[in-house]
């Protein structure tokens, strides 16, 4: 933790991803994300903890700028993703969601085939020029997405006649075809059961080596199961945020202490 | 007694009941809630629906089946008269019910005693003017049969007045006897009011259905006539339209149908695509101030009647349509015609298809919108390729209603396209529809039993079998759509 500021820059371009600076947001008047500097490792799982309602879902957001769909939302200071600022109004928050892609709390797949669900992504960004191609990249993500196998004989069917866990990797799959850099996932397992959530962790533990994961998470378990770093968030404040096993064993700031021993939450 | 004051009586009694079965609930328990199986007030309602709801379905039937029973029975006193045709008998009954119903006038307003009428007789005193002094206007001389029956008619309606107020009230006065008698410490009130209930509501939609299945019925039943009186192969395949009054007329229903499905169809092609891409603005794009300004204005176009589309129609866009197109054009120089309804009828159906598909594009959950954002998607394109797909069931719906309202539409097409049956591609000319025809037809001068009136009927019957036909297939429609998408 003690490292020198010099070293920090330096680091600051060459390893993070993803480096965030006073960034603060509103909703109207309410103040829901508080001066929060962080920053995010490549090819790393980072886990947001923290009590409902602190703000995780809200920063996490501002991650692919999906705030920018809620009218009264207002988002103040500098996030760059390799260096380049995503809130510089040259850059177009459609071409940034393809680079930073999501996976949502309640599987969300569209009303269309399984195929058609993985394929929509490489469409619309037209990253595909023959059927064959379109092929190979749906059924490579669904394979990345573990989820070929269950699927491989029923890709006309409807993605939204899949079990919960299987759709949850379907919308896994899909925000795997564009190739992005960065997933976001915002407690990606609430909705599952304990099998279909061993699988997805499974899952998020394989797409590591290529990609840059964030996950909320409201399970202390499963922070410390598939992230490397852990952030803890309080009411818009981002308290500590450090190598997941020191959060667990050594936290430095009580609210952290009494948030991950059960004193509230 | 009237038939209020015994509707009244009932109210009262089963008011009264309540009162008392809750009274008596309690009592039975010495006053502790806690120990009846139900809440008193639960006791209360039994003994007031048991004691209203025989007594006034009792009266409802009575009131419908008496008259058709007394008929029967005062017609027996006409037989042997030279009355054996059924239509001269409906007549004759006509105004034995009319005579019957001045009778009671004179007597009730004291002109008339008892004794006088029953001395009364057609062929002395002079039956038309006492009529016409009760306000009932006679046409021909009355016969005396005719008058007899009249009495005997009169007679017949005054006992069973009597006996069913005394038979409505028994019944309201067992009801509540038997349901009071009925309470316990552990009778289960609140179960029985709650099966009441349903036994009621399962009677409601009942008499919904069958009242549907009795107006197929009428219009089967006429239908039939009809065609006992002309050819099937004319009307269904004819392809002119020419009642005439003496008979011989040409009945085929091809021209009407035609210009039905040719105004719906530039009605409808009119109304969707507007009307669909407003609720898209409306329900994906409009700020909230815009959107709660806009849609009450949008909406207040579906409360406005059709006559008043209809006017429009004839002064402004019949004459601009006829002045601007028709005659540059070569087309035509009528001021009705098929564009004209059908525009109307299009800027008519706007709010409805709009208010309808906007409710269901936000029905669609956000959630689906935010997924295909967060791939990257514009905002048109997670309209077009997710939003819609998933709404695209609801709005089949929404079209296919409005497409049953186009069909429906008499005043707009009257005004606005002419009543003129025409077989024609030309949209600048005049044409008619069925509804129109329908309505021709029946407030004609010819008599009822002639195929020209009755054809009426099989114009329904031939619309209602369409408009079926079309609910059936966007049932259909949305029910597939449905399973792929849940
Ligand atoms: N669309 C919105 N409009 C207004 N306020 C919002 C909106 N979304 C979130 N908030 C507010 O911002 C704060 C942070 O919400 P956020 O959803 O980020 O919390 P969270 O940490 O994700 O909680 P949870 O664990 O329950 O998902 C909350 O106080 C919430 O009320
Ligand atoms: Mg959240």
């Amino acid at each position: 933790m003690n490292v020198s500021v010099n070293l920090e820059n330096d680091v600051d371009l060459a390893q993070h991803k993803i480096v965030a600076k006073n960034v603060q947001v509103y909703y109207g008047e309410k103040h829901a994300i508080k001066d929060v500097n962080i920053n995010i490792q490549p090819c790393s799982v980072t886990a947001f903890i923290g009590p409902s309602g602190c703000g995780k879902s809200t920063f996490l957001r501002t991650l692919n700028r999906m705030n920018d769909t809620i009218d009264i939302c207002r988002v103040e200071g500098n996030i760059s993703i390799d260096g380049e600022n995503i809130y510089d109004p040259r850059v177009d928050p459609v071409q940034l969601r393809a680079k930073v892609g999501m996976v949502f709390q309640k599987p969300n797949p569209f009303p269309k085939s399984i195929y058609e669900n993985v394929a929509y992504g490489p469409r619309i960004h037209g990253l595909t020029r023959t059927k064959a191609e379109l092929d190979e990249v749906v059924s490579a993500s669904l394979q990345k997405a573990g989820l070929w196998n269950e699927v491989k004989d029923r890709l006309d069917e409807g993605g939204t006649g899949l079990s919960g866990g299987q759709q949850q990797r379907l919308c896994i799959a899909r925000a795997i075809a564009v190739s992005p850099e960065v997933i976001l996932m915002d407690e990606p397992c609430s909705a599952l059961d304990p099998i279909a959530t061993a699988k997805v962790e499974e899952l998020i533990d394989e797409l590591r080596s290529n990609y840059t994961i964030v996950i909320v998470t409201h399970s202390m378990q499963q922070a410390a199961r598939v992230s490397q770093r852990t952030a803890f968030f309080h009411l818009g404040n981002l308290v500590e945020e450090g190598a997941t096993q020191d959060i667990f064993t050594n936290p430095q700031d009580k609210r952290t202490q009494d948030y991950i021993t059960g004193r509230f939450g | 007694m009237s038939l209020g004051a015994l509707l009244l009586i009932v109210i009262v009694l089963a008011i009264l009941g309540a009162v008392a079965g809750r009274r008596r609930a309690l009592g039975l328990v010495g006053g502790d809630k806690r120990a009846l199986h139900s809440l008193p007030g639960h006791y209360g309602q039994v003994v007031f629906l048991f004691t209203a709801v025989p007594a006034l379905v009792l009266t409802g039937l009575w009131l419908f089946l008496a008259p058709l029973l007394i008929d029967r029975m005062s017609s027996e006193s006409l037989v042997g008269s030279s009355l054996t045709d059924d239509t001269a008998m409906t007549l004759v009954m006509t105004d034995v019910r009319r005579i019957a119903r001045g009778l009671e006038v004179l007597s009730a307003n004291g002109s008339l005693s008892e004794s006088d009428i029953s001395q009364m007789r057609a062929d002395f005193s002079n039956v038309r003017v006492r009529m016409a002094e009760a306000g009932v206007a006679l046409g021909a001389d009355v016969g005396p049969q005719v008058f007899e029956a009249a009495k005997v008619y009169r007679d017949y309606s005054n006992t069973s007045r009597v006996l069913m107020n005394i038979a409505v009230i028994a019944v309201a006065i067992a009801g509540l006897f038997w349901s009071l008698t009925r309470i316990s410490k552990d009778y289960r009130a609140r179960n029985a009011s709650e099966k009441f209930t349903v036994v009621m509501l399962i009677a409601a939609s009942l008499v919904a259905v069958l009242t549907t299945f009795g107006i197929v019925f009428s219009l089967v039943f006429e239908t039939y006539n009809f065609f006992r009186m002309h050819s099937a192969a004319d009307f269904f395949f004819g392809l002119v339209w020419n009642p005439q009054f003496r008979g011989g007329s040409e009945l085929g229903i091809l021209p009407l149908l035609w210009g039905t499905f040719y105004v719906s169809f530039v009605a409808l092609l009119f109304a969707v695509p507007i009307g669909l891409l407003a609720a898209i603005y409306m329900a994906e794009y409009a700020s909230k101030p815009m959107r709660s300004v806009a849609k009450p204005l949008l909406e207040l176009l579906a409360g406005i009647p059709t006559i008043v589309y209809g006017l429009f129609a004839l002064i402004t866009v019949g004459p601009f349509l006829r002045d601007y197109f028709a005659q540059p054009l070569g087309l035509g120089n009528s001021s009705s015609s098929v564009l004209t309804a059908g525009i109307v009828m299009g800027i008519m159906l706007i709010p409805f298809v709009s208010s309808l598909s906007d409710d269901i594009i936000n029905a669609v959950p956000q959630s689906l919108r935010d997924g295909a954002y967060g791939l990257g998607s514009t905002r048109s394109e997670t309209i077009r390729q997710v939003v819609m797909p998933a709404a695209l069931p609801g709005i089949v719906g929404a079209v296919l209603l409005a497409a049953s309202r186009a069909i429906g539409e008499t005043m707009i097409v009257v005004m606005g396209a002419g009543a003129a049956a025409k077989l024609g591609l030309n949209p600048l000319e005049a044409m008619t529809t069925v509804t129109v025809k329908i309505v021709s037809q029946l407030t004609g001068d010819t008599e009822f039993a002639s195929p020209e009136t009755l054809v009426a009927f099989a114009l329904g019957l031939t619309l209602f079998v369409f408009t079926l036909g079309l609910n059936i297939v966007a049932l259909y429609i949305v029910r597939k759509y449905r399973e792929q998408y849940e």
